[in-house]
């Protein structure tokens, strides 16, 4: 379906990442954000305070990440499209209800504009150092989605991908942004609304009685209904049954963890989405996302000016990892390099893909301001001997 | 609702109907108070005369947070703490719902306690029903903010010396717009009380004196569920309107109950309309005031 045209503010804009971000969420039908103010990402929940009292929604500032974590997913149980949006310190905070989300099988969309860590750390100052932690951060074994969008247009149209792949797999999807995206202000073109495809929620069509809701068919994710309508649905973080009763036995925590995890495992390679430029018959592949991949074509093209056939492979969805395409690259090339803002989190998924096949040098940063080109420049030269 | 069991009897239990009996039997121990309140709320209920599917019930994490589990409600049984915020986002997802809190003390007062004063702050309509039985039953006896001075936890292992919360006081100071307490031998003006509470708009907070005889009374050598009983019926003192910093109770002391609070203030979603109104005047169209409960 289309666009709702009240959230769309269709025309050419000059914003920065964060109010792209916004603008995004309401073109994808975003009409409840909990949030809890944090640089670097208050701007996204402040342009949101002041666009959705004539969109038609609500935004509450709650009284910190772990009430603004969970106030989404009451509202997801009345029917609403949700977000919260955070940095490092207030993402640890939300971390139990990232697994709640998980296990309830909530569809939301956790904005992490992420800034220089660990704790207090850097917080007017970018990092990438929260990717492991949105995979891993909570108790147990569930999958995500992380998008990593390196422009305020991309802001923009990631989000409105980030909503809709929630919906898809009713998964909490995390948009992990960066302090220099967040703040960065470029040219953002939002489309009309007719031109804005948009994923309704998977409202189930069986009758009260006849409904399980956490029964689900081959593609592994279950219908939904909302309270209110009858159904008097009974959800839980406890691990449970199709009739959403808590069964707490090895047999129902195999089915359902099992369930969890092979939803975006099982549609991994549906899922990947990647931006590749000059990878056919390179030597070297650098394997970037967010802020990064823009330093790392400058990168880039100093080393072909140097002869050195190089080429970009750019992660727009982080999760799940590419692992069957890194895989194939491993066997053509002499080696990857991989920069990132942060002592080396997706270059070990890389080397997992690559298993030894050929080389992959990490060029690491602590955060604080973007790489230096030469920087990733000199590993590519490295990686090229 | 479909047949029920009747257990052998002439007469179905009215209760019965408000359970999910397939859910049955309950993990509540012998003695234990929650279950009288489950039945208090399910006559509230009746007597609301509420559609009840427009209702919903959401818990925390505890031996009260089970009740959401064993209403056939919409139920959420949520995290440890959290049920205020999550029945928060419920409630302005959609103002159409009645949406009860139910959880424990520790719940809602401990780790919730941010939530919970913060709820109340902002007048948000909610009903929090408060079991409070003085300690963390589920993990076995461990000191509350409600356990009394003297009253040994496991904690606690020579007596309680922390000061506890004083439940009623907390939630009147906060903004609470209904304050009641009774306890679990007030069988009828505990639903009452709950039957008013469904009634009111904004955040309204019914604290439920209930014994937890394997923990607390045992480890207190105070006897069992019964013993409990007598002691409330003795020690409790109905005093209406009284001024709720006054209420605090001390171990085995005396009880003040009643209705302590019952006053009128915009809730947070008509704050924010009526707001909104005037900021943006004809341009704004008030959220989520369409039908009521139908």
């Amino acid at each position: 379906m289309h666009a709702d045209p009240k959230g769309v503010l269709t025309g050419v804009h000059f914003i920065d990442g964060d109010h792209a971000a916004c603008e995004g969420a309401l073109a994808a039908g975003c009409r409840f954000v909990a949030g809890y103010p944090i640089t670097p990402s208050t701007e996204v929940v402040e342009r949101f305070a002041a666009r959705i009292p004539l969109v038609g929604g609500v935004f509450i500032q709650m009284e910190d990440e772990i009430a603004s974590s969970i106030a989404i997913q009451g509202a997801v149980w009345a029917g609403k499209k949700v977000m919260t949006v955070t940095s490092g310190p207030g993402l640890s905070l939300m971390m139990e209800h990232v697994g709640l989300a998980a296990i309830t099988e909530v569809p939301c969309v956790f904005v992490d504009v992420q800034r220089g860590g660990p704790s207090t750390g850097l917080p007017t100052l970018p990092g990438q150092a929260d990717m492991m932690q949105v995979k891993w951060g909570s108790h147990g074994d569930y999958e995500i989605i992380a998008l990593s969008p390196n422009s305020p247009q991309e802001c923009f149209d990631l989000m409105i991908k980030a909503f809709n792949l929630a919906e898809i797999y009713r998964v909490p999807v995390f948009f992990m942004m960066d302090e220099v995206v967040g703040h960065m202000t470029e040219r953002v073109a939002i489309p009309k609304a007719s031109e804005i495809e948009v994923v309704e929620r998977r409202w189930t069509d069986k009758k009260p009685g006849e409904y399980r809701p956490y029964a689900a068919g081959d593609d592994q994710v279950p219908e939904m209904v909302k309270a209110g309508d009858g159904y008097r649905i009974h959800i839980t973080g406890l691990t449970h049954d199709e009739r959403g009763y808590p069964a707490m036995n090895p047999a129902t925590q195999d089915t359902l963890v099992r369930r969890l995890i092979g939803k975006i495992r099982d549609n991994a390679d549906k899922l990947v989405d990647v931006r590749e430029d000059g990878i056919e018959g390179a030597d070297v592949v650098v394997v970037s996302f967010g802020i990064t991949s823009r330093v790392a074509a400058a990168a880039i093209e100093m080393a072909r000016h140097k002869g050195v056939k190089v080429g970009h492979l750019r992660l727009v969805i982080t999760w799940p990892f590419p692992a069957v395409r890194i895989r194939e690259l491993a066997r053509k090339i002499k080696a990857f390099v991989v920069p990132e803002l942060n002592m080396g989190q997706m270059v070990l998924e890389v080397e997992r893909a690559v298993a030894g096949r050929t080389a992959v040098l990490s060029a690491p940063h602590a955060g604080g301001t973007v790489h230096e080109p030469e920087a990733i420049l000199a590993k590519i030269m490295e990686a090229a001997q | 609702m479909s047949e029920t069991e009747t257990f052998g009897f002439e007469v179905e239990n009215p209760v019965m109907p408000y359970l999910r009996q397939d859910r049955l039997p309950h993990i509540w121990c012998p003695g234990c108070g929650i279950g009288t309140t489950v039945n208090c709320f399910t006559r509230a209920l009746t007597e609301s005369g509420m559609n009840l599917d427009r209702v919903a019930i959401v818990s925390g994490i505890g031996c009260t947070g089970r009740v959401a589990g064993y209403m056939n409600l919409d139920s959420f049984h949520t995290t440890h703490g959290r049920a205020i915020p999550f029945a928060t986002g419920l409630k302005l997802g959609n103002p159409d719902l009645k949406v009860v809190v139910y959880s424990g003390d520790g719940d809602l007062t401990a780790i919730g306690g941010n939530h919970f004063v913060h709820a109340a702050r902002r007048n948000m309509d909610l009903m929090i029903i408060c079991v409070n039985n003085f300690t963390y039953g589920m993990t076995g006896g461990q000191v509350a903010p409600t356990t009394p001075i003297g009253a040994t936890q496991t904690t606690m292992p020579f007596g309680n010396f922390e000061n506890p919360f004083n439940l009623p006081f907390l939630a009147d100071a906060c903004g609470a717009v209904y304050v009641a307490r009774w306890t679990v031998y007030h069988v009828k003006q505990l639903a009452k009380a709950m039957k008013e509470g469904l009634a009111k708009k904004g955040f309204v907070f019914i604290e439920a004196m209930a014994p937890c005889p394997t923990l607390y009374s045992r480890r207190n050598r105070l006897g069992d569920g019964v013993d409990q009983l007598k002691y409330y019926k003795e020690k409790s003192k109905i005093v209406n309107g009284a001024d709720t910093k006054d209420v605090g109770l001390a171990f085995q002391g005396d009880i003040i109950v009643g209705k302590f609070v019952d006053r009128d203030r915009p809730t947070w979603l008509d704050s924010m309309n009526e707001h909104y109104s005037k900021v943006f005047g004809e341009r704004y169209v008030p959220y989520g005031v369409s039908h009521g409960q139908d």
